[in-house]
């Protein structure tokens, strides 16, 4: 029908199945994420890392050139404390880019009021979670464990099969270790953002959780005289569980296995307090 | 089938009961909710779309029960709610298009029909500004144009008329009609002006402190009410009330109006009979209808 007749009539063709509709949202709110200039920029700086780590992979087994230009090929190894690094570092940007666009996602529509429109079609509450951190699982993905498990299999084909075989196990802690985090990050933005309903607010939260929490973590620690403060520091249970999972020692106050309830416990508060906000209307008692 | 069935339906928030064992069979084409404030008209109509769920009893829409069938309920309803309800940074044509798809249309047939639903409530021109940018009016008929974008059934407007000047007040009212007597879409109107009501709707519910005061076909209801009769004449003296107090029927002068509460089996045409008779000129005659303002008050008092 052309658009110009002012008229209406009801739709009578096939509908798109039930499953994919969360999908809907993971589309719209991904073209939000990108009409920003300096999100795009900086989902674009969070791939230098990468790069640079693309580079040594080539130089460490670059054995002709590293001589030529008088680096020692010791210095470069490619192993699973390279892989934590790397892991590392995209972690601190994950979080400063959840800082970006999580709040983004979920306060704009509870500001709005426009909850009840998503609602009142055949579209759940946990479909609308489902499709609104999938932006941010997604997004966050493309800039973790995906090019690590490339700069994985790249260095899996300089390495050859036996290194492979014998390090696959990275792989597997690469792609454990960011989807932790992306939880961790994504239901506490989220949460924080249907909480406060104000974008700026629920971005400055999620940054004085992570700080303050370390520093709220060391003063229960000296007031208390006991380690059990380190609950309060999310980033120091990640930083537990990462190094278990990339067999590395490091001096741990808490058990690996503590911190994994601890973050397990977290995201379970998150998804409560998320659930709890994202109703059609709010029931005043 | 019934548009709406209520069975003993009861919310309760915390302590309060906001609807109180409801029962009703709702069969209109367009359906009037109708109450003072607080009386539980938005809480129907959101426990209808499963927003609240019923300590006690059950609602079937459409033969779907909301316990069991929500879903599909959801599917065949579109409703506009009665708060700003809009996705900012979004134009109206996105917005609506992205209302269409989360309803089940596939992308492309949402773009079009979300251009068709815009023109249809007559924000073509504006339809590719951001929503924050509108007038209230203009979020109200964008609020509608989401609603029925993806050809919904029924339709539930919650106070689609709030806080609309008197021109665009028409323009909705005459939109609502337009729907109504298209005859795709079943309507419930939810509002507390009773002129709205009145406007648009063929039934009324009236609800009171969470329970029905009065449902009622407001066209039977307006038929059976047709006693009242105002006269303006000319040339009337006593003999002309006497004849028409004859016919039973009460009546009070004053100057030369008349005023009038016919009889049983009385009609108009005996009026004009008398007055041919007695060769009193009639200059007016005015029914003075039962409004649904009386009927609402009518209700409130029982």
């Amino acid at each position: 029908m052309a658009v110009y007749r002012r008229n209406y009539k009801p739709y009578a063709g096939t509908l798109t199945p039930a499953w994919s509709r969360f999908l809907v949202l993971f589309r719209y709110a991904r073209r939000n994420l990108f009409r920003s200039k300096l999100q795009t920029g900086f989902f674009v700086a969070c791939f230098f890392w990468p790069v640079i780590c693309l580079v040594m992979i080539y130089l460490a087994h670059s054995a002709g050139f590293l001589a030529k230009i008088g680096i020692p090929s010791e210095l470069i190894t490619i192993d699973n404390q390279f892989f934590f690094r790397y892991i590392s570092v995209q972690g601190v940007l994950a979080f400063l880019l959840t800082a970006f666009v999580g709040p983004g996602l979920i306060s704009p529509d509870l500001a709005n009021g426009a909850l009840p429109l998503y609602f009142c079609r055949p579209f759940s509450r946990a479909e609308y979670v489902l499709g609104k951190s999938s932006v941010l699982a997604i997004t966050l993905s493309q800039i973790t464990w995906i090019p690590g498990i490339v700069l994985f299999i790249i260095q899996a084909s300089f390495a050859g099969a036996s290194w492979t075989w014998s390090n696959l196990w990275i792989a597997g802690s690469l792609v454990l270790s960011s989807l932790i985090w992306i939880a961790v990050l994504s239901l506490l933005s989220m949460a924080l953002s249907a909480w406060v309903k104000w974008r700026i607010v629920a971005g400055a939260l999620l940054l004085a959780v992570m700080f303050f929490g370390a520093g709220f973590a060391q003063a229960v620690n000296a007031v208390l005289r006991t380690e059990n403060g380190h609950f309060f520091n999310v980033a120091y249970l990640m930083s537990i569980v990462w190094n278990s999972l990339f067999l590395l020692d490091s001096d741990q106050a808490i058990p690996v296995l503590q911190a994994w309830i601890a973050l397990l416990v977290y995201c379970g508060i998150c998804l409560a307090l998320l659930m709890k906000k994202v109703r059609a209307y709010e029931v005043v008692r | 089938m019934p548009l709406i069935e209520l069975q003993g339906l009861t919310v309760r928030f915390g302590d309060r009961d906001i609807l109180r064992g409801l029962n009703a069979t709702l069969r209109g084409r367009a359906i009037g909710l109708l109450g003072p404030n607080g009386a539980g008209k938005s809480t129907l109509i959101n426990t209808l779309l499963g927003f609240y769920k019923p300590i006690a009893g059950s609602a079937r829409v459409f033969g779907g029960d909301i316990h069991t069938d929500l879903r599909r309920i959801r599917s065949l309803v579109g409703y506009m709610p009665e708060n700003d309800a809009f996705i900012s940074k979004m134009n109206a044509v996105t917005f609506v298009q992205m209302m269409g798809e989360l309803s089940g249309l596939p992308s492309g047939v949402a773009l079009e029909r979300a251009h068709e639903a815009l023109f249809y409530v007559g924000l073509a021109e504006a339809r590719y500004r951001q929503l924050g940018t509108y007038s209230l009016g203009m979020k109200q008929l964008a609020k509608l144009a989401q609603a029925i974008v993806h050809g919904p059934k029924l339709l539930i407007l919650d106070e689609p008329t709030n806080g609309l000047d008197p021109s665009a007040r028409q323009r909705m009212i005459r939109m609502i009609r337009e729907i109504r007597d298209g005859e795709e879409m079943r309507i419930v109107l939810c509002s507390h002006l009773l002129r709205d009501v009145e406007d648009t709707c063929d039934e009324v519910l009236i609800l009171k402190q969470g329970q029905i005061a009065h449902y009622s076909n407001l066209n039977e209801e307006r038929r059976a009410n047709k006693r009242f009769l105002e006269l303006e004449t000319y040339g009337a003296n006593g003999d002309f009330t006497k004849a028409i107090e004859q016919l039973g029927c009460e009546c009070a002068v004053t100057a030369n109006r008349m005023k009038m509460v016919l009889a049983d089996g009385i009609e108009t045409r005996d009026i004009f009979r008398l007055a041919a008779e007695q060769q009193v000129r009639i200059r007016r005659m005015n029914f003075r209808r039962d409004t649904l303002e009386d009927i609402f008050l009518k209700a409130m008092e029982s």
